[in-house]
């Protein structure tokens, strides 16, 4: 247990030490500057104290060398916090391969999370320990934030795209989360408890509560039929739209000759908005489903479609990019 | 006090409401930047007294959103990006270059005009319903889903735009075209350079912030998708163009409450400050840089990670023009015939609470950091420091050091002096707390939080309560000090600049004569007509060097 007035939260994240040491490095640096300047104003405050009412002070023009000193020593301390700082950040939006994904929703005022086998969680988040997991974010509505003071990380979910955010809990426990980006009248109470288990415990919890959601991969595969997605997207690339086998991760050749990984990203943008990337070989005719879904509907899909990355990739009717030399 | 000067060449409402005098045209402003900081400071008592239980002392959430964001938007728009440009730099622009009054008198009445008439529209949306966005007006939330009285709010910002500016263009021509014989660019009082460089940042990022409320403004009425996802629109967008306005905001606060404080130090040193280029010279780097900043308000937006890397990189570049001048401020004290009085406290109290809001700037630029800072109490600290504790203390010293220049009177000095520290224990007590509340982990506008969180709180609204005082209490005797405060006049410190050559109060032309600037600025050496203990005169001026 900490103090009773705590002046940090619980480091329970890969991340938590990292943000804390450079908060620490910072502090340091600052408090330095801080207390020079305060005492130098203090002691000349009242060392230079006007002894005669029409008394002067010395006059001094300046000197370019002490201003060229108090120009470049800050210089080089601010780049080596900007430098250090880059580097948490960097890693903090690159997600190692081998990520446990759990997707997150938020809506007015509550967040649904939904673990890999499609167990679904309100205001909750079950997660085991020392095993890198990736959220992916999406809204309903209005912007929100996922945040974890214990995890020191936190990131916005907006409307209209994916967010995604990684993190390794390195400690079993219950720790907060809240929303941090205002989302109007209960943005306040639009929180809830990441629960840290012991990979045994998360196993058995994940198992344990049975029944409360349909896997998302199937209820994915019933919408790509109601949809009639599979009327184009046929499996064998004979279709009018390319095969969505092997596609997920896989880097696709598009229309203005770039290419584009498929990414969660990638994919929800192609359901939503269909013509704003298109896959070379292939007529734009595919309509929009903006507006005529939910979110937990694309990510249903999306898992679906994700599934398919194992399937066996057609020779020919793939947006796949053939494997050249070019980048 | 002379026998005629500005406040009693004329009489009635009509000499008011129609002047063209820069000076009677800054005390409109006065009147109606006071009642707006009363707005704001009663709705942020509010707040505070709010959070001081977890649950929420005091209104509901709907109306605590309300409240926060009525007191950003009559604070920054009402009260801050005014304040001291209108009110200080209208009355001492033109005595400080030695002209009669700015370029375009009549456009400078109409600049006040406009903000009332915003500030009419602000007000009416408070009146019914109020507004609940936040005053960052975040999209698709004012956009789409608020459903308090957004459209005249944002309608009420754009009018006011428009004053901010005519008031930049003004201050621009004037600082160009109508310096007196002698006043050179060089011999220019600091705080008509950082004037200088806050018009520019007016003229050139008012008009992004008028036409983004206005696409959002025009997205809530009739359902354009600028912004709203479900329209087409990109919501990430409005934050790129609020914030490339918004952040040269914090220097349109910010540059000319330094502007005070250039003047406020040498004169109450009593020597010439030092590094005076250098402190010229960072206003305008301050204001360069500041417009290509604006993204560090996105680092967890999803934007970019090479966006992110560069704009931490510029967010610690436009760190350093703020430090040099904390140094060259420092450095003047140093052999300095320092007095004691309420202005130069209120000048050493400005430095101390924006050297910590500076470099708290530090930690909220550092990516790493921001990942967990970003949106927490941490930055509401961090920008109050900068806000109030930088801009509002420049202010309030800003008004002690003109006011008998303003009103032809001196305040109580004991009692200033007293308020001077109020303010500064008030402050530090009031926002400190809120930088270790961030770092727990609290968000901002939260209108309740859990169990652990109260102490800090508690002690933030103890601070509040003092920090109230301090306003109050200037307030009250500088009203008192109109009629019974010793007659001041013309240079009671006595101070180097050309306002201070003139009658106090000055009268409508400002000089009798007009004058001809031959010396340096802040030079008390050569200056006998100061009558301080040094004082010959500089050998007459070598003519015909331009």
């Amino acid at each position: 247990m900490q103090s009773q007035l705590p002046i940090y939260p619980e480091q329970a994240s890969n991340f938590a030490p990292q943000v804390d040491a450079l908060m620490v490095f910072i502090t340091a640096i600052c408090v330095f500057f801080a207390l020079a300047i305060t005492a130098a104003i203090v002691i000349f405050f009242f060392k230079f104290h006007r002894k005669k009412p029409d008394d002067v002070g010395v006059a001094f023009e300046g000197d370019s060398r002490l201003e060229a000193a108090w120009m470049v020593i800050p210089l080089i301390l601010a780049m080596a916090m900007f430098g250090w700082g880059a580097v948490v950040y960097v890693d903090y939006r690159h997600a190692p391969q081998d990520t446990l994904d759990v997707y997150v929703i938020g809506k007015q005022w509550m967040w649904k999370a939904q673990q890999p086998n499609g167990l679904k969680e309100i205001n909750e988040l079950h997660v085991p320990v020392n095993r890198n997991i990736r959220l992916i974010l999406a809204s309903e509505d209005v912007i929100h934030d996922f945040f974890v003071p214990a995890f020191r990380v936190k990131m916005d979910v907006v409307p209209g795209h994916y967010n995604t955010m990684w993190f390794r809990p390195t400690k079993p426990g219950r720790y907060h989360f809240f929303c941090s980006q205002y989302c109007g009248t209960n943005h306040a109470i639009m929180g809830g408890w990441v629960t840290v288990m012991e990979p045994s415990d998360y196993a058995a919890w994940l198992s344990g509560s049975s029944g409360v959601s349909a896997n998302p991969v199937l209820a994915g595969e019933k919408f790509f039929a109601e949809k009639t997605c599979i009327t184009c997207h046929v499996a064998d690339g004979t279709g009018r739209a390319p095969s969505l086998n092997g596609l997920y991760g896989a880097p696709v050749l598009l229309a203005d000759g770039s290419t584009v990984t498929a990414d969660e990203s990638y994919i929800r943008e192609s359901i939503l908005v269909p013509n704003a990337k298109i896959v070379a070989g292939y007529q734009p005719l595919m309509p929009t489903f903006q507006g005529q879904l939910t979110e937990e509907q694309i990510l249903a899909l999306t898992a679906y479609i994700k599934s398919l990355q194992s399937r066996p990739v057609p020779a020919k009717g793939s947006g796949i990019a053939p494997p050249t030399g070019k980048k | 006090m002379p026998h005629e000067h500005y406040l009693n060449s004329s009489y009635g409402i009509r000499s008011w409401l129609l002047t063209t005098d820069h000076k009677r045209i800054a005390l409109l402003w006065l009147g109606s930047v006071t009642f707006f900081f009363f707005i704001g400071g009663i709705l942020a008592t509010m707040i505070r007294i709010h959070l001081l239980t977890p649950t929420g002392a005091l209104v509901s959430p709907e109306t605590y959103n309300k409240l926060f964001t009525m007191h950003g938007v009559a604070m920054i728009f009402f009260f801050l990006i005014p304040s001291i440009p209108a009110v200080l730099g209208n009355f001492l622009i033109p005595l400080m270059i030695g002209a009669k009054d700015l370029a375009f008198p009549r456009i400078n009445l109409l600049s006040w005009y406009i903000y009332m008439v915003g500030g009419i529209f602000v007000l009416y949306s408070f009146g019914t319903g109020g507004l609940d966005t936040g005053w960052t007006f975040y999209t698709p939330l004012s956009s789409v889903y608020s459903n308090s009285a957004v459209t005249p709010a944002v309608i009420g910002i754009f009018i006011n735009g428009f004053s901010s500016i005519l008031t930049g263009l003004n201050f621009i021509v004037t600082i160009h075209t109508m310096r007196a014989p002698g006043m050179t660019w060089f011999r220019l009082p600091l705080f008509v350079w950082a004037h200088y460089a806050t018009s520019l940042v007016m003229i050139l990022g008012t008009p992004v912030v008028a036409i983004t409320l206005l696409l959002a403004g025009l997205e809530r009425m009739f359902h354009l998708g600028f912004f709203n996802p479900a329209l087409g629109g990109d919501p990430i967008l409005f934050q790129h163009l609020f914030w490339f306005y918004s952040h040269p905001a914090v220097y349109i606060m910010i540059l000319p409450a330094m502007g005070v404080i250039s003047e406020i130090i040498p004169t109450f040193a009593r020597k010439p400050i030092f590094g005076y280029a250098f402190i010229a010279g960072s206003s305008i780097a301050i204001a360069v840089i500041g417009f290509v900043v604006w993204a560090h308000h996105m680092f967890v937006t999803g934007e970019s990670t090479y966006a992110a890397l560069t704009f931490s990189f510029l967010s610690y570049l436009v760190a350093i023009p703020s430090a040099v001048k904390v140094f060259n401020w420092t450095s003047t004290l140093y052999k300095g015939s320092i007095s004691w009085d309420a202005p130069m406290l209120y000048a050493l109290g400005f430095i101390g609470l924006f050297t910590i809001g500076g470099l708290t700037g530090l930690f909220l630029a550092c990516l790493g950091l921001d990942i967990h800072i970003h949106d927490t109490y941490f930055v509401v600290a961090h920008f109050h420091y900068i806000m109030v504790g930088g801009a509002v203390m420049g202010y309030v010293g800003g008004i002690h050091f003109w006011w008998p220049k303003i009103t032809g009177r001196l305040y109580p000095e004991a009692l200033s002096r007293a308020a001077a520290v109020t303010l500064f224990v008030g402050f530090n007590l009031t926002f400190f707390p809120q930088f270790i509340l961030g770092y727990l982990g609290m968000p901002r506008r939260y209108h309740t939080y859990p169990p652990e969180f109260q102490v800090l709180n508690v002690l933030s609204t103890a601070g509040a309560s003092i920090l109230a005082l301090g306003y109050l209490l200037p307030m009250a005797y500088l009203t008192w000090s109109m009629r019974y405060g010793k007659v001041a006049g013309p240079n009671p410190w006595p101070a180097t600049g050309l306002e201070w050559q003139t009658d106090s109060p000055p009268p409508t032309e400002n000089f009798h004569v007009t004058p001809e600037v031959t010396w340096e600025p802040y030079d008390f050496e050569h200056r006998p007509d100061l009558g301080l203990a040094a004082g010959s005169p500089l050998p007459a001026p070598a003519h015909g060097d331009d």
